[in-house]
């Protein structure tokens, strides 16, 4: 059984200039200690997917669909049981922990407010697993009398990481955790978080818009545009042979060394995504592919069947065509 | 640096301030072209003949060259707590002793004020920015922004007119029954009722301020990350707001207090004007139709020192809260 | 961590500039400011149409400065007790709407004459606070070192001062008339609106384009002027709507205290003459409520209008 299901999800912002569709039918599975990696640009809808899993989208957002967690509906659980869930059944590893950790509590005691909250523990055993679950992400005990300003970016994402942890949860989404942080302190962060999932058999989903990540870290890859989900199949060969334009364009976008396609031949994505209020007609991508043809600009394509568990939205899969990846031979 | 460096450094920069204060309040009357005596005895009424004027310029040492003889005289008499003499008002008096009898009604009423407006607006400010857009939220914002949009002297009097006048509730004037002899309870209970105007006058002025402040910075907090960090831990409302939105809405709440406190004192001169209540707020309002310039001088010494021992407490109680200021 | 879209077209600061499809004719930088400058007018002004408490502020402060521009054409005879004779201290008539003082002049002549002077020394005086609050603002933002820690030390001594005690000493020095009170108010509000000019300025300073501009050789005016200034003008201009409402207030109670000009009323000075014409302990609420009204409402018309600029310059309040 999934630890996490998504069914025909569709969410829309409410804002001052009418209704804002960041995700527009998605379909996701997460099974049992598998790493799902969610990927995309800015604004396609992956960070709005992670909050509305514990329904943490301001209360005029529309959620639609069906999100179960742990066999659970999420949309239909009341305000207790909701609470109840959150950090036990499902917890998150937010982006730029240098906003996500309350300035004036010391980080021991925000770690500790996720355990005694859910009542797992009293004050003091608290401050024990705190120390436990320190040592865990590679900080000293010593740290949980620290405020956040007094760690250092890497040292804070680990606390994030530590108090994700606290509750012993079904399911980890980590969305975008080594955006912030520099290189080197990124590498290690990846690291520690691809121990810690193998040690405890951690259910993941991984969100971030640097696909080289996900290709390390993820079993499944899942990539998003404009809402939708426009690829998926396993981490390896999304990456290396993928189907849909945008994730070859992606893919590009950061090369590899020593990977022979990448030599000679810088290549990026030109244009922006798509303003969620004015998306394209047809394909959405469309407007920005380089093998678009006039079909295109008419159909909405479906996730079309692409190889051994996969499947692309792209209308050149439908036709069996085979892909040109926008690199000369 | 730590607490304590943290509570030394503000000590010392408030000291600093007061320093600064005082030699201002020296310059104030000797930059200007007129000269000094001329203007210490514009009020005295009848014009003083030249011997006269040199005898008093003699007294004030103001036949010294400005630097360093008068600077020095000042300096030492102010720091010694010798204000001078008033001049018009009780002639020959000591400005400290003057204030003596004046001060403990105005710190009363300041005080009660302050008390009520800060905590009532916080609280009013808390509830509101909780519930957007609630009833209560327009409804005090209105409220809130037409008491700020009021002289608080003119509020005075309107309530002196409905309670006073018209009702007969409350004294209209006074800080306590000329010529009453109370004693004990009686005497305590008849100060209140000459307090409860005035102080509801000043409570009134500035609460608007407080809930507005209050209520953009609880707003301000709410759309922070860790406000989304707690509800995804599954803390209750109740906590998110207390424990995480309150302790850092209430950060810039405070420096604003603090920086309003100019203002406060500024509004108590005029309140205590409009209801004749004897503090310092009307001495200043004698002193300033008297041109007594040594009790305007002292005057202003005092306020200044207060607004600056403000600042202070409001500096250290934000230290209290909030961490990050202790280590820079 | 999710996070609501942003508005479309992205913010202006960011994308510079967005050069229309098609260019049928070559446009000179200059022409390309003003079209720019022109467009982010209509914009702001289409935003501020959209909020409510924005325009009823705005038709408000409308009415005030017809009635102020209606005081100066029509006559002060109404005001000049050896010319009326009125009845003494009556309640609202159809002859004195809103009454008469204890000389038997119309209330209602002196609300209305007074509401040019209150209008005129509230912006005279924001004037001179504010210039000398954006100077010293500006000057300690951009200049930085010793330049900017001298002037905000200076700024915070001038926080600290009560104002209405050293209004109470400059004014008994320099002796009561308008001109003090507006020289009063400019050199006492000065530190708040440096404070805000000088943030805006750091920030400003930080912004990529600006050490681009730097490093192709802009020079410092050319810097202040292109660049400093236009940023920094919304936040003036925010900042400038709420030193006029407090202003106003200052002025009245400077007037209140009989520090102003005795022989032309602002509605501080109606307030004054009424207090002390015992109108409170006499319950003649009709000299007392009319120029409290009208302060309040001139008020709270610049804090409305205010708080719509604010919106419109700060939009991240918007979307919540």
């Amino acid at each position: 059984m999934s630890v996490l299901s998504l069914k025909d999800v569709h969410i829309t912002y409410h804002t001052a200039s009418g209704g804002v569709p960041a995700v527009r039918g998605v379909n996701l599975e997460v099974a049992k200690g598998e790493v799902l990696g969610l990927a995309g640009e800015s604004g396609c809808g992956k960070s709005t997917i992670a909050a509305a899993i514990l329904r943490l989208l301001p209360g005029t957002t529309k959620v639609e669909g069906s999100i179960t967690l742990d066999g659970e509906d999420v949309l239909a659980m009341k305000p207790g049981r909701l609470r109840a869930v959150r950090w036990t059944g499902a917890s998150i590893v937010f982006q730029g922990a240098m906003h996500a950790l309350n300035p004036v509590q010391r980080v021991g005691d925000q770690i500790g407010e996720a355990i005694t909250v859910h009542n797992q523990a009293g004050e003091r055993e608290a401050r024990v697993r705190v120390g436990a679950l320190l040592e865990q992400v590679g900080l000293p005990t010593r740290r949980a009398m620290d405020f956040p300003h007094e760690l250092s970016g890497g040292q804070k994402q680990r606390v994030m990481i530590a108090m994700a942890l606290a509750c012993n949860p079904s399911l980890v989404i980590a969305d975008e955790p080594t955006t912030a942080l520099d290189v080197m302190v990124q590498a290690q962060v990846l690291r520690l978080m691809k121990e810690l999932q193998r040690d405890l058999g951690l259910s993941m989903v991984f969100i971030t818009h640097d696909l080289s990540v996900l290709v390390e870290t993820s079993d499944r890859l899942a990539i998003m545009y404009a809402g939708k989900v426009v690829e998926e199949g396993s981490a390896a060969t999304v990456f290396h042979d993928p189907k849909h334009p945008y994730t070859a364009a992606l893919a590009a976008a950061f090369p590899e060394i020593g990977d022979r396609r990448f030599r000679g031949n810088p290549t990026g994505l030109g244009g922006d995504p798509p303003d969620p209020q004015e998306i394209p007609s047809g394909c959405p991508f469309h407007p920005r592919c380089s093998v678009a043809f006039a079909d295109c600009e008419r159909t909405v394509p479906e996730l079309y069947p692409a190889g051994e568990g996969r499947r692309a939205a792209c209308l050149l899969v439908e036709g069996a065509k085979t892909v040109a990846t926008g690199v000369s031979e | 640096m730590g607490t304590r460096g943290y509570i030394l450094k503000k000590v010392f920069q408030a000291f600093l301030t007061l320093l600064a204060v005082i030699v201002f309040n020296f310059f104030l009357f000797r930059i200007l072209p007129a000269d000094p005596v001329d203007i210490l005895t514009r009020g005295a009424g009848a014009k003083l003949d030249d011997a006269e004027k040199a005898e008093l310029r003699a007294s004030y040492g103001l036949d010294k060259p400005l630097f360093p003889g008068q600077f020095m005289d000042f300096m030492g008499d102010t720091l010694r707590g010798d204000l001078g003499q008033s001049i018009i008002q009780r002639p020959g008096e000591d400005v400290t002793a003057i204030f003596g009898e004046f001060m403990w009604p105005t710190f009363l009423l300041v005080g009660v004020s302050t008390v009520l407006s800060t905590v009532i607006g916080i609280f009013m400010g808390i509830y509101a920015g909780w519930r957007r857009n609630g009833k209560f939220d327009l409804f005090s914002m209105g409220f809130s922004l037409v008491l700020y949009s009021m002289p608080e002297f003119w509020l005075g009097m309107l309530l002196i007119l409905l309670f006073s006048t018209t009702l007969g509730w409350f004294p209209s004037s006074g800080r306590a029954t000329v010529g009453g002899v109370y004693t004990g309870t009686a005497a305590v209970a008849d100060i209140v009722n000459h307090l409860f105007l005035p102080a509801l006058t000043l409570t009134l002025a500035y609460l608007g301020e407080y809930y507005l402040v209050m209520r953009s910075s609880l707003l301000d907090v709410l759309g922070e990350d860790y406000i989304t960090t707690a509800r995804a831990k599954g803390v209750r409302e109740k906590w998110v707001l207390r424990r995480h939105a309150v302790r850092n809405a209430l950060l810039p709440t405070i420096t604003l207090i603090a920086l309003s406190f100019g203002f406060v004192l500024g509004g108590a001169i005029t309140v205590e004007v409009v209801f004749g209540y004897k503090g310092l707020g009307g001495l200043t309002y004698v002193a300033l139709q008297n041109r007594d310039f040594p009790l305007l001088q002292g005057i202003f010494l005092i306020s200044s020192a207060t607004v600056i021992a403000m600042n202070l407490v409001a500096d250290l109680i934000y230290g209290y809260f909030d961490p990050r200021v202790r280590e820079a | 961590m999710q996070s609501p879209p942003i508005t479309p077209g992205g913010d202006p600061n960011l994308t510079g500039d967005r050069m229309p499809e098609s260019l049928p004719e070559l446009r000179s930088p200059r022409r390309i400011r003003r079209a720019r400058r022109r467009r982010a007018h209509t914009t702001i002004w289409k935003e501020y149409r959209k909020s409510k408490m924005g325009m009823a502020g705005l038709l408000i402060l409308v009415f005030f400065v017809a009635v102020a521009i209606f005081a100066v054409f029509s006559s002060k005879d109404g005001l000049d007790p050896t010319k009326v004779f009125g009845p003494r201290l009556a309640p609202p008539s159809l002859k004195y709407p809103l009454g008469t003082d204890n000389f038997g002049v119309s209330v209602l002549t002196q609300v209305i004459q007074g509401s040019k002077i209150s209008l005129l020394v509230g912006l005279v005086a924001s004037v001179m606070t504010i210039t000398i609050g954006a100077l010293i603002g500006i000057v300690a933002g951009y200049r930085g070192g010793a330049y900017d820690t001298l002037l905000m030390r200076f700024t915070d001594f001038g926080l600290v001062v009560p104002w209405l005690a050293l209004a109470i000493i400059l004014a008994s020095i320099i002796g009561p008339s308008l001109v003090t009170i507006i020289l009063v108010i400019g050199l006492t509000s000065w530190p708040s609106t440096a404070r805000l000019v000088r943030s805006q300025v750091l920030s400003v300073r930080e912004r990529p384009y600006v050490e681009r501009a730097r490093a192709l050789g802009g020079g410092n005016w050319h810097m202040i002027g292109h660049h400093v200034l236009p940023n920094v003008m919304p936040v003036i201009l925010a900042n400038a709507v709420l030193v006029v409402a407090i202003a106003i207030l200052s002025e009245t109670a400077l007037s209140f205290l009989g520090l102003g000009d005795p022989f032309s009323f602002s509605w501080g000075g109606v307030i004054e003459s009424a207090f002390n014409g015992h109108a409170t302990t006499l319950g003649a609420w009709w000299w007392i409520a009319p120029p409290g009204i009208c302060i309040v409402l001139v008020v709270l018309s610049f804090t409305m209008i205010g708080f719509a600029l604010d919106e419109i310059i700060n939009p991240r309040l918007r979307e919540r």
